[in-house]
């Protein structure tokens, strides 16, 4: 059911950590829905030098991130907020349907880390925050309800 | 891929033990005719069908004459509750049942519900066994069946059902159990369990996939759920699945007269799995109930990882297992198995089953526990759960 590279980046699994005094921190996804991910951002001069993340999740969760961390090492801050989660199950050869959320989590991970990294730069309010990661699993478990 | 495979997934099937086959080989072949044929090779079939059907009367202490084979366990369970439930609507329109039954036993309730049947899921305890003394209380004066299955799937915990079958028959109310988990573990004797009705599926226990069968106890009110020819005496039409009825009498046969020598050997291997997993990998939680347990299965649930992850690292060492994890069970939601025993959500999510069977032995426990140690400190590094939980125990010590 997956791809070959989501199980070379599920067995393999690429910058997996943490950044001690990361630039930016996201965290989504929620232990209920059985998948968290946190993501931890390195930036220099508005481009992303190194990022790292651990993961809660099942395979597709573990590849989508892994492979995330490598879309967007090298990218500007502009350039990461632009990686959607259709880009990221794209890199992967695709996931199964049951298996999209995972991406969403994947974009979600990035925007949170950005977010915080803007926050913490002065370069955006406290209130905007919350609009990239409070997507709950129970939206996103209906969307997957309404696709099946 | 390891080039050695560990089959550790008998609960979800087992496979067709050699003797089982051979008794089946001629059926597809030479012996190819419809049992309802009136010549001699018709004949030859509809004999292996009988000796098949005294098999399975013999190992449930039944009267051939009450046993009707199926295409599956889940056509048996849907068979019982919704045929008990067809032709007893007059008298009444309600069922009782368990929160961990099986989905071929859920699912039909919950349709039966849509039919305007009312229902009701008797919750269990922490470790899966239904409260009779709830049971009693549930039973209502409509209560036309009810439905609890031997052994459970996932954790494996067997329900009291001669106390289950006795409240039942006392207060006039059918008794449907699915066995299918159970046969080849636990001795079985409608009689004396006071079962009406029984479903089983031979791949459970070493037979072929595709056949089963339903125990009704003579005397029961059911409609028919399949229409057609007059097989198994005019209650199931359909041209009967010949092979899969010998190989399924055979398998039976045999499962039957090793339940002691089967069950000893897989709860040594059970209880050494338990304690070397105890004594290598914290932060576990064993599922199921410790005694009244189906000797072959463990399920544990692992903290702060995530099942079907855990399934396909195994898988890369040559270990099949299975998981209640909402992504391996095909839903959104961790087994609801899980759920009704009191995990969390959390927790179930990161559950595994084992199940051990006839080739298992104690390297492959060995090889388990040493690559499962690996597999869960890898997985527990990667994962922001187990980072939390390791960062507040630091900051515990310093307070």
């Amino acid at each position: 059911m997956y791809s070959d590279k989501v199980m070379d980046h599920f067995a393999n699994p690429r910058n997996v950590g943490e950044i001690e005094g990361a630039d930016g921190v996201g965290q989504v996804g929620n232990a209920k829905c059985g998948d968290i991910m946190k993501m931890y951002l390195k930036i220099e001069d508005g481009k992303i030098t190194d990022a790292k993340f651990k993961t809660f999740g099942c395979g597709a969760a573990v590849a989508t991130s892994s492979m995330a961390t490598e879309l967007i090492i090298g990218k500007t801050v502009d350039e990461a907020y632009k990686i959607t989660n259709a880009a990221v199950a794209e890199a992967l050869d695709g996931l199964p349907p049951a298996k999209m959320h995972c991406s969403n989590l994947a974009e979600e991970a990035i925007q949170a880390a950005l977010e915080d990294y803007k926050l913490k730069n002065g370069l955006t309010d406290e209130a905007d925050v919350c609009k990239k990661c409070c997507k709950r699993c129970e939206d996103v478990h209906d969307l997957i309800d309404e696709d099946m | 891929m390891s080039d050695r495979l560990i089959y550790l997934d008998h609960a979800a099937t087992t496979a067709v033990k050699p003797e089982v086959f051979e008794a089946m080989k001629p059926y597809f072949t030479e012996l190819f005719g419809n049992p309802s044929s009136i010549y001699s090779l018709g004949r030859t079939a509809k004999k292996a069908i009988s000796e098949a059907r005294e098999k399975v009367a013999a190992a449930l202490n039944a009267d051939a004459k009450e046993i009707f084979f199926t295409g599956s366990g889940t056509e048996a369970d849907n068979w019982a509750i919704k045929g008990v439930a067809y032709a007893n609507r007059k008298k009444g329109k309600h069922i009782i049942t368990t929160a961990i039954e099986h989905h071929a036993v859920l699912h039909t309730c919950e349709y039966l519900e849509k039919e305007g049947f009312e229902v009701t899921y008797l919750p269990v305890d922490e470790n899966g066994l239904i409260c009779t003394k709830r049971l009693e209380k549930a039973i209502r004066p409509d209560t036309i069946l009810i439905t609890i299955m031997l052994a459970n799937n996932e954790i494996g915990t067997i329900q009291p059902i001669e106390e289950i079958g006795e409240i039942a028959r006392q207060k006039g109310v059918i008794f449907h159990t699915d066995a299918v988990q159970a046969i080849g573990n636990v001795k079985i004797d409608v009689k004396s369990m006071n079962v009406d009705l029984l479903s089983l599926s031979a791949h459970k226990f070493y037979g072929p996939k595709g056949v089963g069968a339903l125990y009704i106890r003579k005397g029961i009110n059911i409609t028919n759920l399949m229409h057609g020819g007059a097989q198994e005496r005019k209650r199931r039409a359909s041209t009967e699945n010949v092979a899969g009825i010998v190989g399924l009498g055979k398998a039976i046969e045999i499962a039957s007269n090793n339940i002691e020598q089967y069950n000893k050997k897989l709860l040594a291997l059970s209880q050494k799995a338990i304690e070397e997993i105890s004594e290598k990998i914290p932060y576990i939680k064993f599922n199921g109930h410790q005694k009244l347990r189906l000797p072959g299965t463990v399920n544990i649930s692992f903290r702060f990882i995530e099942g079907e992850s855990l399934l396909l690292m195994l898988d890369m060492k040559g270990i099949l297992a299975s998981s209640g994890s909402a992504c391996t069970s095909g839903s959104l939601d961790p087994s609801h198995v899980l759920l009704a025993i009191g995990l969390p959500h959390e927790i179930a999510h990161g559950s595994l089953r084992i199940s051990f069977g006839e080739e298992s032995t104690e390297q492959d426990v060995s090889f388990l526990v040493e690559q499962l140690s690996l597999i869960v400190e890898r997985l527990r590094g990667m994962s922001p759960l187990y980072e939390d939980f390791v960062k507040n125990e630091g900051r515990n010590l310093y307070v």
